[in-house]
């Protein structure tokens, strides 16, 4: 009967209602309730990993329910000092954050960062890539690598807000050619798709992006990537990493997950344990799989020696740009 | 298989029950939240990701476009009847929309509005249908260069909202556009005007400003009026229904505002606020009633609103043919598309045929439907100005506060909404126009930031703006607009006196 009426309410086009019932697991959940806080408005990559988690969470019967509460802006900026100082403590609340957060903060000269939150565990990354058009005269990153090392200046690179992961990537890539990052060439849009249209339209030399952004491009022939910054190189994808090309930078955009400043050690480690609970889980395998985020579990101290290490390299790049 | 098989293909899937349900149920959200002041498209969309857990993706995706479409309709109806515009886009058609209201005309101003959107919306759907490759490759001839010209060119047509007296107009735009200063830097990353509040970080949020200066004020002036015993009273009048001068006076402005919406929409930086602006400019000078404008000109709705429409449908475009999101609802349907694993870019059209001309098939379908929706909605609509105006008002505000918080969590936004409301109010009462404040704040940062952006890309070189011919093509007819009415009229006068 339930069931059936349930049907009757998708059918009449009132989902919402059907998606917002609890479900039934089989074994008792290891939180009864779980507060997910994204520092990010609705749709973008942060939210889309909260609303994963709570897929998974709840499909594999480890949490009852799931509350969401979003406040965007600023690379997180507006949103963290928000979760620091109304949940402290509270041993049922994550926010789900990144890298962005790292470079945001020391951007804004913001009084609360990344360091005042509790690291649980680093969930996914996707490595950035670098992409000429296809018309561009630079046929490899040799090409490209040559003009940004001889006119910095006159190689205009297109990418996401200032002080974000693509632009710290240029600036690497500058002070590892041995020219000055200072004078980076480098032209922030809003929003991912922007960068693409000027990247595509040839109005800039470059482009660094996530390789997502750009991979349909890049399939399509209208991108030609030259260099990929993650550790290794990305599965089906034949870019050479710029490790393989002798710049040793490896960078990536990592999301994770964060309990708020004062949660007790028992509080910390039911968290970290309902994390590694999910990341076993086959739902999460699947999900991983239909979306192509990169698994790069890693929790507790390791991860926040990870995140400590993060804001150094960060700060100093950041010096290096003239942001910090 | 040709385009047109592919989208007959299309409307058998769209036209399937189930999925058709959907697609009205889309529309009558949509249409909704376009009526309600502060809530968008873009929200509700965000809203209901969820749902593509468990919905099929061709349903799912129906739904959006019903949504998306529904809210370029709803958006007209506050805005004529109350002077309340809930969305960007629907800000200039206030100016001539409530006069008309006012007037005992609302019925004419929302069918207008109803039958112009229709219009604009099925020939930019025709369009997206058969012209994507083609207007898509124009769109990314358009660089930072482009756009600030662009910009410039708006600045000019901003001469046309700023009221009676040019001095209080310049006034608010100069407003506005200082208060979209306001925020992180793009360029920088450094916060400016902010006083070290993180709230104000990522700058101020156009429809808080624009809810509180229009709806709030709008009750907060009310309310003085009433205590001032000179409140007037809204008539309606005669047939609800356009005449034939009413149908002669809107089919220009109709077809001339898609002109404007769909291409300006396909633009990655384009949006639907500059379309409406320029197509009211147009309007307001090649009527043969130009003393009618500012106290409820017809094609001064039927002209914007088809902009704001076919803009909508200029906007799938290079979401669909590129991945590439040019709106805050795109963007939000570009994450629903990754939930389902599919990655819109060029190849969408190839991998994902059946959905993609289901959804286009379903925004011809939705047209249909909202305008068999919005027709005789306007009886229904009408009926809302014979509430007493303070229960009305009383309402908006709670709405609109609503709205405010629920979109942002935030109690300094609602803090704002409500000073902004003040603001409204203060600019009613010293009779300062509003639309050029919120046209500033929309067009500041856009000019700003692609100004830079093209000097990041010359080196600093200004000439840049003048070598680039489509930038140098906009700028020179921005300059002659602004220079050559004054001439004309000097040129005249002069003529005018006897020599000697």
């Amino acid at each position: 009967m339930n069931t059936h009426r349930r049907r009757i309410t998708l059918a009449a086009g009132l989902a919402p209602l059907a998606a917002l019932l609890p479900r039934w697991a089989s074994a008792a959940p290891l939180f009864e309730s779980l507060s997910l806080f994204i520092p990010a408005a609705p749709g973008g990559g942060w939210d889309t990993t909260g609303r994963v988690i709570e897929q998974v969470c709840r499909a594999a019967g480890l949490v009852g329910g799931v509350q969401f509460e979003n406040v965007g802006g600023a690379g997180g900026m507006v949103g963290l000092p928000k979760f620091v100082a109304q949940r402290k403590g509270q041993g049922n609340w994550l926010l789900v954050g990144g890298s962005v957060m790292v470079g945001a903060g020391i951007a804004n000269k913001s009084p609360v960062t990344i360091r005042n939150v509790v690291p649980i565990a680093r969930l996914t990354e996707e490595a950035g890539v670098v992409v000429v058009p296809a018309s561009s005269p630079h046929r490899s990153w040799k090409d490209f690598a040559a003009a940004l090392k001889a006119n910095p200046k006159g190689t205009s690179v297109a990418g996401g807000s200032a002080g974000g992961t693509d632009h710290l990537l240029l600036g690497m890539m500058i002070r590892e050619l041995g020219a000055n990052p200072k004078e980076a060439s480098y032209v922030a849009f809003a929003g991912g798709g922007a960068a693409v249209a000027a990247v595509i339209g040839g109005q800039v030399s470059a482009g660094i992006s996530g390789y997502s952004e750009f991979a349909e491009h890049i399939k399509a022939g209208r991108l030609r990537a030259i260099a990929v910054s993650g550790n290794a190189r990305i599965p089906g994808v034949d870019v050479p990493t710029l490790k393989e090309l002798g710049v040793p930078i490896t960078t990536a955009n990592w999301r994770g997950v964060f309990a708020p400043p004062g949660v007790s050690a028992a509080q910390q480690k039911a968290l970290t344990e309902l994390m590694g609970a999910m990341h076993r889980s086959a739902q999460w395998k699947e999900q991983l799989e239909q979306r192509k985020w990169v698994d790069v579990f890693l929790a507790g101290d390791d991860f926040a020696r990870d995140v400590a290490e993060d804001i150094r390299s960060t700060e100093a790049v950041m010096k290096d740009l003239g942001l910090a | 298989m040709t385009t047109f098989d592919a989208l007959l293909a299309g409307f058998g899937t769209a036209l399937q029950p189930a999925i058709l349900l959907y697609g009205f149920a889309g529309c009558l959200i949509g249409t909704l939240v376009g009526v309600l002041p502060g809530i968008g498209p873009a929200l509700t969309v965000a809203l209901l990701l969820p749902l593509t857990f468990k919905v099929p993706a061709e349903a799912m995706f129906v739904l959006f476009a019903g949504i998306y479409y529904g809210a370029m309709y709803g958006g007209s109806t506050t805005t004529i009847l109350l002077n309340t515009p809930g969305e960007s886009a629907s800000v200039v058609t206030s100016l001539e929309g409530n006069r008309m209201a006012r007037k005992g005309r609302a019925g004419q101003a929302l069918a207008t509005a109803a039958i112009g959107s229709f219009v604009a919306g099925t020939i930019g759907t025709v369009a997206l249908t058969f012209f994507s490759p083609l207007i898509v490759d124009i769109a990314l001839a358009f660089g930072p260069a482009e756009y600030a010209a662009l910009m410039v060119l708006a600045l000019v047509a901003v001469s046309s909202v700023l009221g009676n007296s040019e001095l209080r107009g310049l006034i608010a735009l100069a407003l506005g556009l200082l208060l979209g200063f306001v925020g992180i830097d793009l360029q920088s990353g450094q916060p400016r005007f902010t006083f070290g509040s993180a709230e104000l970080m990522d700058g101020i949020e156009v429809t808080v400003m624009l809810v509180g200066i229009f709806a709030v004020g709008e009750a907060l002036f009310l309310a003085w009026q009433g205590r001032n015993g000179d409140g007037e009273v809204m008539r309606l009048s005669g047939s609800l229904w356009m005449s034939r001068q009413d149908w002669q006076r809107s089919w220009k402005p109709w077809l001339r505002g898609s002109a404007y919406g769909f291409p300006i929409g396909a633009l990655p930086a384009g949006g639907a606020e500059l379309p409406t602006l320029l197509s009211y400019y147009t309007e307001k000078k090649l009527s043969r009633h130009p003393e009618e404008f500012g106290d409820g000109a017809i094609e001064g709705v039927a002209g914007p609103e088809a902009a704001n429409n076919a803009a909508a449908a200029g906007v799938l475009m290079p979401l669909l043919t590129l991945g590439i999101p040019t709106s805050a609802t795109a963007a939000v349907i570009l994450s629903a598309f990754q939930s389902y694993g599919i990655q819109p870019g060029p190849l969408l059209f190839s991998t994902q045929s059946g959905l993609v001309w289901t959804l286009i098939a379903s925004l011809y379908i939705g047209n249909v439907i909202l305008l068999l929706l919005n027709l005789p909605l306007v009886r229904l609509w009408v009926l809302l100005l014979k509430i007493p105006r303070r229960w009305l008002y009383a309402g908006i505000v709670v709405i609109s506060t609503v709205a405010v918080y629920g979109a942002s969590n935030s109690l300094f936004d609602v803090g704002l909404l409500f000073a902004f409301g003040f603001v409204g109010f203060a600019m009613r009462r010293l009779d300062f126009p509003t639309a050029p404040i919120i046209v500033g704040l929309i067009l500041g940062p856009l000019l700003e930031q692609s100004l830079r952006q093209a000097l990041v890309i010359s080196q600093g070189e200004w000439s840049t703006f003048f070598t680039r011919p489509i930038s140098a093509t906009v700028l020179v007819i921005a300059i002659t607009l602004m220079v050559l009415p004054k001439t004309i009229t000097r040129l005249r006068k002069r003529a005018r006196v006897p020599p000697g």
